[in-house]
Formats: C-alpha cells, structure tokens, sequence
C-alpha cells in the first residue's frame, strides 16, 4: 500500500497530512500515537494498543474524529493515478532563453562554467530571440498565457537582444491574444537608471542574486577579477525596486556548505530592505561547497530556525515572503500540474544562444539531451515524451513518498547530474525538499490556527 | 473535533476531474531557477 498519511511534530505543534487529499490537520500527542496503529478499519486494535496509556474512553473518541475525517475524504483519501486531465503530450507552455552564455560573475557555484555552460562565450542574436517567440507560439495551442525567461549568464550583457524579443513578443500578443509574462534573471553588476527604467515600463519581472550577508556573497560571488561585489549590487538592487514600488521581484540567494547558518542570509537580506526572499542550497556533485547526507542534521536544524524566525516576524508585523514557505493549502495545483511539476523537456525548454532546444536551462551544454532548435522545432521525439512519463507515479523511489505530490519529483537535472537517470533522484536534494515542505506545512498551519483565534496550546497541544 | 483541527479544505481530489487548464506559471520559471517546488504554487483558476 503507499504511503496515504505523513505526520511529524515541530516545536510543540503535531501535524498530520492525508497525502492523497492535501488535508492538513493540527493534532494532539495522542493522535500523533495514533496514527501508528490506526489504519481506518482497526479501531479495537486501536484501543487495546493505547487505552492503558491514554484511557480507552478517551482514544475511542479520538477513533471516532478520526472517522469522521475518513467521511469527509480527508483521511486516508483514495490513492491518485494518472488523471484524464494529464494530456498525453505536452503543449509549451514557457522558454528559457539563454540571451547570453557569458557572464561578468565568477560565482563560486556556477553551474553554468561561469556563464558558457562549456562551450564558447558567446550571445543570443535577434533572429534567435525572435524565432524562439515563433516557436513557443506555434507550440503552444489553445493555451492563453506564456513566459519566457532571459537567462544567462548575464542577460544583461546583452540587453539589445532582450529589447529586440521584448518588442517582438509585444506585438505577437496583438497579432494571437496570447499573454507573455517575461521576466530576466539578474546578478545586478550592470542594472542603471536608464535599463532599469526601460525594465520596468516594458513589465519584466526580476530574479536577483544576492546571497546575504556582505562576507558570505562576498566570497562565493566574485567579478572576472575576483573583486567581492556586494556593495554594488546592493546599490543597484535596492534603486531597482524602489523604482518599482517594492512589486514584481524575486530577490533570491543560494546556500552552500560554507554558510549553513543561512537563515543569518534570509534575516539579513530582509533588513537591506528587501521582503520577497528565497535562499536554496547548492546542488553540485563532489565539490567542497556542496551537501552530503551528513549535512543533513545541521540544514535541518536551520530550517527550524528559520522558521521561527519568519514566525516571529509575521507575529510581530513584520514579515517577510519566503518563496519555500509559501504555500496556498487549499487552493494548490491541479493533480495534473502535480505531475506535470516544472514541465521540463515537454512543456519547458531552454534556447541556448546558436537556438538549439534542451530541456531546461540545467540541461544546455549537455548534447545527448539536445531536443532539436528553434528553426525546425523539436526533432527528438522520445525525450519530451519521456520526461513528460518522468512523473512521480513512475519514479520508483517517488510514487511511495509522502511528498509526491508537492515536490513533484524534485529536479530532473539533478537527477542526471547525480545518477545519469531523470528517474533516480538526488537523495540529498530530496531530504531537504521534504524538511522545507514540512516546515512550510506548519508555517501555514501555525498561521490558519491563529488566523481562526484558536490558542493551539489550549486545544490541540499536550 | 476536541482532538483534531483541520486547517485547510483541500481540493486535489476534485481536481482530478477537472483542472489541467495549463493556463499556471512554470514552477521553477520565475521564482527559482533550482527548485521545482510545485506545491508552492496556487491554481492560476483560483487567483
């Protein structure tokens, strides 16, 4: 049988999970006991296994809520197969386009080869950029909304191509009633008053790379001459989203071995001035900056650090988004979607400068998962359909975890990366996904109690 | 419930049925470009 329920306590509050509903329940220490024993249809068992320690009156009344949660399908819900709704081929739905494979960065991390994914430095001509915008078009069928990402290395290193894609895409929309959402992924070296004027009133989102604390980016993101660049990027970053009024970014950093103690990085962007967050590990194979198994208890003490960090600021009014905790319980994704997951190699692909197609911008550079370009479209038909079936129902080590249909199956290239197979993932990677989902369940849960006036101690903690 | 409080009504059983619209945001897309958190997102439908 699959996994059907997880449960785990952080910091007092015990939580339940029904997996194959999404029901999130906030339970009490006898409940949490329970669940080790009950499985919907053995309540005697039930109470002869615990009644001496909790009295037998009192856990048949907790086997009674417990089946009343079963009515209602939010425990131990039927499991999930693969729904009609998950069409059998994929539309594209988002490109990556990788305007520039040259970078002003030297990043530690990169796992980009600083910029030209191992090949020649090299930018995205105009022509590229706009058949790429033809491509995702004539791909996308009925679909109304699509994205496309200029990525790099430093897309800005070739902001012409950008505006020649921006303008052309602006006036495909006209032509097909289709809605771009574009955004440009930025180290912020060469952002000025004047793009960050043209960025803004053509609507591009931003990523921006800071990695906290001035000595930690300092260090692990470095310029071609091996100068620290926090005191310019800051500079940069904080005009550009006063310029916007504080909307459409992501400011966004990475963690490595170096500083685990990474919610210091989360705080510290936050009192720079910045509210919309994300920090994620490294993933990077036999490298001193990277994670091994015996990591593990340190990053997960950390999360719950961070977790009561962020709590405490939302307490107190002054909180923050964090891209990892947040979590809409109730009205997520779409089983299909959940499948679906980043879509890689069949509704996503990244453009590589010379407009050949891959899977995702981790995939450029990697020939054997070469789909085909923007000229003459995908000419590889196995892969897309074979990451299409790369679902967690067909990962041998996914369609039994608890977190299957949160994570999706977790990143394909870090499975190439790690394993040669987009069907084995990274185990390492998968351990912190799964503490970050927990600590993002109870974020919310913790948030929807007082949201509702309820002392969770009185009620639900013993 | 005395011993239960459920914090969400969740709807990825209907969605079985129904959704699939593809109409949502790419999940590693726009956000982070090393995570497919998925579960992070919420249904472009239900906005």
């Amino acid at each position: 049988m699959k996994t059907k329920i997880h449960k785990f306590e952080q910091n007092g509050t015990y939580i339940l999970l029904d997996v194959n509903s999404g029901a999130v329940h906030v339970i009490d220490r006898m409940i949490y006991d329970l669940m080790d024993t009950f499985d919907g249809a053995n309540d005697e068992e039930t109470v002869s296994r615990w009644g001496g320690i909790y009295g037998a009156d009192e856990v048949r009344e907790a086997v009674g809520e417990l089946h009343e949660l079963m009515e209602l399908g939010e425990l131990f819900a039927p499991d999930i197969d693969v729904p009609p709704t998950f069409q059998q081929t994929g539309l594209v739905k988002s490109l990556c386009l990788m305007v520039a494979q040259d970078c002003n960065l030297r990043c530690k991390y990169c796992f980009g080869d600083g910029g030209s994914y191992g090949g020649e430095r090299a930018v995205m001509s105009e022509e590229v950029g706009r058949a790429a915008v033809d491509y995702i078009i004539s791909h996308c069928g009925p679909r109304k909304h699509c994205e496309i990402d200029f990525f790099g290395g430093e897309p800005l290193l070739n902001l012409s191509t950008v505006k020649a894609v921006t303008e052309y895409v602006r006036q495909r929309e006209q032509e097909t009633g289709k809605i771009f959402k574009l955004t440009l992924t930025t180290n912020g070296m060469l952002l000025n008053e004047k793009n960050i004027r043209w960025l803004n009133d053509n609507h591009i989102s931003l990523v921006l790379s800071l990695d906290g604390r001035r000595e930690v980016h300092d260090r692990m993101r470095p310029d071609a001459g091996g100068h620290g660049t926090y005191d310019r990027v800051l500079k940069n970053f904080r005009a550009l989203v006063e310029s916007r009024g504080g909307q459409d970014y992501y400011l966004r950093g990475t963690y490595t071995k170096e500083n685990m103690d990474f919610t210091k990085d989360v705080l510290d962007i936050h009192a720079q001035g910045f509210d919309i967050l994300s920090v994620e590990p490294v993933v990077l194979k036999d490298s001193p900056l990277g994670f091994t198994e015996e990591d593990l208890p340190r990053i997960y003490e950390e999360y719950d650090r961070l977790t009561e960090a962020y709590l405490e600021r939302h307490r107190a009014g002054k909180g923050f988004f964090f891209f990892h905790f947040n979590m809409d319980l109730s009205n997520g994704p779409c089983v299909a979607k959940r499948l679906a997951g980043c879509g890689a190699g069949h509704e996503y692909y990244a453009v590589a400068e010379n407009g050949d197609l891959y899977p995702c911008h981790q995939f450029v550079g990697r020939e054997k998962y070469k789909l085909g370009d923007v000229f003459t479209g995908v000419r590889n038909r196995e892969l897309p359909q074979y990451f299409r079936e790369s679902h967690v129902l067909n990962k041998e080590l996914c369609s039994d975890c608890w977190a299957r249909f949160f994570c999706s199956g977790g990143c394909h290239a870090n499975a190439d990366l790690f394993h040669g197979d987009i069907r084995k993932p990274y185990e390492v990677g998968c351990a912190i996904q799964k503490k970050r989902l927990e600590c993002a369940i109870l974020v919310q849960a913790v948030m929807a109690l007082e949201r509702m006036g309820d002392d969770k101690n009185e009620a639900v903690s013993s | 419930m005395k011993h239960i409080k459920t914090v969400n009504k969740p709807t990825m059983q209907a969605s079985l049925k129904k959704g699939g619209c593809g109409e949502c945001q790419a999940s590693c897309q726009s956000a982070c470009k090393t995570s497919c958190t998925v579960g992070n997102q919420v249904c472009e439908s239900k906005k």
